[in-house]
């Protein structure tokens, strides 16, 4: 009986420290078979970043730059321009990504590097112990905001996604998750469009991926992943928020 | 007839695939496995339709599907 289903070629054979129901695994697996269905597994430079998603090396079997905090893009950056036929993506956590790396993100996108970000929001700092993110929802407990996060000393919740769509440089963002199967064949689909812009050299694409951090939220699996889509669904709306050469 | 294999020792009993499958063709076992979770296990192979659901959902890719 042919087998219909199984582990994509850019993904190594190995066990991931993820916790329990941690979208990371389901996110990675997706990069891996878009890289596979483009064939660029073996000019493919993956920049990781700092937080859970750090192994990137261990997990992909493609080659990796690992970069320090919030740099990924100019890294990327520098990567690309020296070897303008690879493909290069960030994979770059919230905390990594929307605090730390926020002047990195907005001028690489600014800038239109012809490379791919992969942003997993999973509004917290996973890796250092669930400490509050520009993405922490309005009232959720953090390790620093225990009472919840307050819209009035804190701000609101960035959205990435709609933030860098504005942006002249960028050609392609959307949001997506994973949390069911329709919202996962939908993020399939749009991670794809994203790589297929660097594919056709078409410009700076960004995805943003909702994940569940059931250990830092202090829910069961199936618990945070029901959050996802319910309250973070409503705040952080999937969709296309810019696709200027409609691929 | 279609059918599933799910690698125990990858599995970490996360249950998303329980709620994936469109039959309810899986549960988690009261077995502890080699990294300490109660694995997903099939509990009914003769109704599977192959639809690869529960692969899909797997963050551990811890399910292969023959169809
Ligand atoms: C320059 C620097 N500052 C702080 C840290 C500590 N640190 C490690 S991971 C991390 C945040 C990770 O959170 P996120 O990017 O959201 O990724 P996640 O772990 O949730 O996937 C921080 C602040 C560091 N490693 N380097
Ligand atoms: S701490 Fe959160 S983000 Fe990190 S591996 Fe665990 S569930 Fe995933
Ligand atoms: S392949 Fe489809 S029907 Fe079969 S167990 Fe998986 S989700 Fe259920
Ligand atoms: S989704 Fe994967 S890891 Fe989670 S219980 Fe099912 S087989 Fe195990």
């Amino acid at each position: 009986m042919p087998q219909i289903f199984k582990r994509p070629t850019s993904l190594k054979d190995v066990q991931t420290h993820f916790c329990s129901g941690c979208h990371h695994g389901t996110i990675h697996r997706l990069v891996a078979e878009a890289m596979d269905e483009f064939g660029v597994q073996g000019r493919a430079i993956g920049i990781a970043s700092v937080g859970c998603s750090v192994f990137l090396y261990s997990y992909f079997d493609i080659d990796v730059v690992e970069a320090p905090h919030g740099r990924a893009p100019a890294v990327a950056t520098g990567v690309k321009r020296a070897r303008p036929g690879s493909f290069v993506f960030t994979y770059q956590g919230d905390g990594d990504l929307a605090a730390i790396g926020t002047s990195e993100i907005i001028h690489a996108a600014n800038r239109g590097e012809d490379i791919t970000v992969i942003f997993v929001n999973n509004t917290t700092y996973g890796m250092t112990g669930g400490q509050m993110a520009p993405t922490t929802m309005v009232g959720q407990r953090t390790s620093t905001s225990p009472y919840g996060r307050m819209k009035e000393k804190d701000g609101a919740p960035l959205r990435m996604a709609e933030l860098l769509a504005q942006l002249e440089g960028v050609s392609f963002s959307a949001r997506v998750a994973v949390n069911s199967p329709r919202n996962l064949m939908d993020a399939k689909k749009q991670i794809k469009t994203a790589f297929r812009y660097q594919v056709e050299g078409k410009g700076f694409s960004f995805i943003e991926a909702l994940s569940a951090c059931p250990t830092n939220w202090g829910m069961k699996p199936l618990q945070a992943n029901e959050r996802v889509g319910t309250e973070l669904c409503d705040y952080f709306r999937l969709g296309v928020y810019k696709n200027i050469m409609e691929l | 007839m279609p059918r599933i294999l799910i690698e125990e020792t990858r599995c970490k009993g996360c249950g998303l695939c329980t709620i994936a499958c469109p039959r309810n063709l899986i549960i988690l076992s009261e077995r502890i496995n080699n990294q300490g979770y109660t694995p997903a296990q099939f509990a009914n192979d003769e109704k599977c339709s192959g639809c690869a659901l529960c692969a899909e959902m797997c963050p551990d890719v811890a399910i292969e599907v023959y169809r």
